[in-house]
């Protein structure tokens, strides 16, 4: 590693590797541009490793933060096909979160240091799993809502550079499908239930829809990182376009349940697809971002509560493997 | 906090017939809970047949520093390939 020697070279070395460095990267971004995948093994520019591992960490624990407000729900599911449903959903949750924990460690991360990132509430995670899920509609929103945007978010890191995170999102967006379906199905349900379980599917509408705009990211205009992901191909769109994307596919579907968008701006342009919104409160972005959101503290406890309490299974797990090793070592 | 449990690479046959395939990798105290816990990451959807595990320290990989010196010479041997030989038209079965 280059970055690492530094400190221990004289001046004349350091313009040297300097020189190379920079040849390196040249023949980098030009393996890039040619649209070749990067393995781990493959020589990468220090901040591309440092980039994937921020991004695929972030999303790992979004995963895992992400089964907390599910969970939530699973012992009051209205039927035994839903439990059965949710329960499925919330094990791929977890499922996601393993295959990018093990893209992430390909980069030199060990899984140890990323989930100490996340419990000392160093690391970030998807903005959305700071809300509530209040009612039962909130299950049919989270799939119909935050899984489509999730999907629009993922489909394109399917091509993404980094041969295995790439991989790990083709495993996931194949899983994801299901998820967003049976949110819309529950949502349709409620649409077409009483008046009562039409109002529980246009509440949870009301509170789901801004932060699913929100999960895009900021605007381009205040995104630090996206001209160099995208130039490095770990970005395929800008935070602006998928967020359209969403808008365009997501509108018509409201529409069709017969529940309405709490955005007395929003139109669809003559002529056009693509549909006007008005202006997210980035404020609420921002706050939540920095801890201060409806449950922030409370999915950390959660989290840091199961790991503490699992501390024993994984001691005991690794000291009976330790005793089958020595017994197996004796015997021979 | 103690240590990771051990990495080990999980390969999946899909069918019967086809080979293992590298899937990812998971955490586990000993290579019975790796085969458990690729089975519950792996294969919820019936992604396959038969698990193997390997510890991911046993993997001895090529350097991709060496790729040309290892993989090069075989780009000028074209005679390996059927294609390489012309054989008239008229000749049959072969």
């Amino acid at each position: 590693m280059y970055t690492q020697a530094l400190d221990a070279l004289g001046k004349d070395c350091l313009q040297e590797t300097r020189v190379e460095t920079a040849g390196l990267e040249a023949r980098f971004q030009a393996r890039v541009d040619a649209d070749e995948k990067v393995e781990p093994k493959d020589w990468m520019p220090d901040a591309y490793r440092q980039t994937l591992i921020r991004q695929i960490s972030q999303h790992a624990h979004s995963e895992i933060v992400g089964m907390l407000p599910e969970g939530n729900w699973i012992t009051r599911a209205p039927t035994l096909r839903r439990k059965a449903v949710l329960i499925a959903k919330v094990q791929d949750e977890g499922g996601h979160g393993m295959y990018l924990y093990s893209a992430a460690e390909t980069l030199g991360i060990s899984r140890q240091q990323m989930i100490e990132q996340l419990l000392a509430g160093t690391a970030k995670y998807s903005s959305i799993f700071n809300y509530p899920t209040l009612t039962w509609a909130d299950i049919g929103a989270i799939g119909w809502l935050v899984d489509g945007a999730a999907i629009m978010n993922q489909i394109p890191i399917c091509r993404c550079s980094y041969g295995p995170y790439a991989r790990a999102m083709v495993r996931i967006c194949k899983e994801e499908s299901f998820h967003q379906r049976q949110g819309f199905e529950i949502m349709l349900t409620l649409a077409r239930g009483t008046p009562e379980q039409h109002q529980m599917a246009q509440d949870a509408l009301n509170r789901w829809w801004w932060p699913s705009l929100m999960m895009f990211g900021p605007s381009d205009k205040e995104s630090k990182h996206t001209a160099q992901s995208m130039r490095w191909k770990i970005k395929r769109f800008t935070n602006d376009e998928l967020r359209q994307k969403f808008v365009d596919i997501t509108a018509p579907q409201a529409q069709f349940l017969g529940i309405t968008i709490p955005d007395p701006e929003l139109r669809r342009e003559e002529g056009s697809e693509h549909y006007r919104f008005g202006a997210i409160d980035w404020d609420e972005f921002q706050a939540v971002l920095r801890g201060n959101g409806p449950c922030n503290r409370e999915r950390l406890e959660a989290r840091r509560k199961a790991h503490d309490e699992g501390a024993w299974v994984r001691e005991a797990a690794a000291a009976y493997a330790d005793k089958q090793r020595s017994r197996a070592t004796q015997a021979a | 906090m103690s240590n990771d449990w051990p990495l080990f690479e999980v390969f999946i046959r899909s069918r019967a017939g086809l080979e293992h395939k590298h899937v990812g990798s998971v955490h586990a105290a000993d290579a019975r809970m790796a085969i458990d816990h690729a089975r519950d990451v792996y294969t919820r959807r019936q992604e396959g047949v038969s698990l193997w595990v390997v510890k991911s320290s046993d993997i001895t990989a090529s350097d991709p520093a060496e790729a040309d010196a290892l993989f090069e010479p075989a780009k000028d041997k074209v005679y390996r390939h059927p294609t390489f030989y012309a054989i008239p038209d008229e000749v049959k079965n072969l």
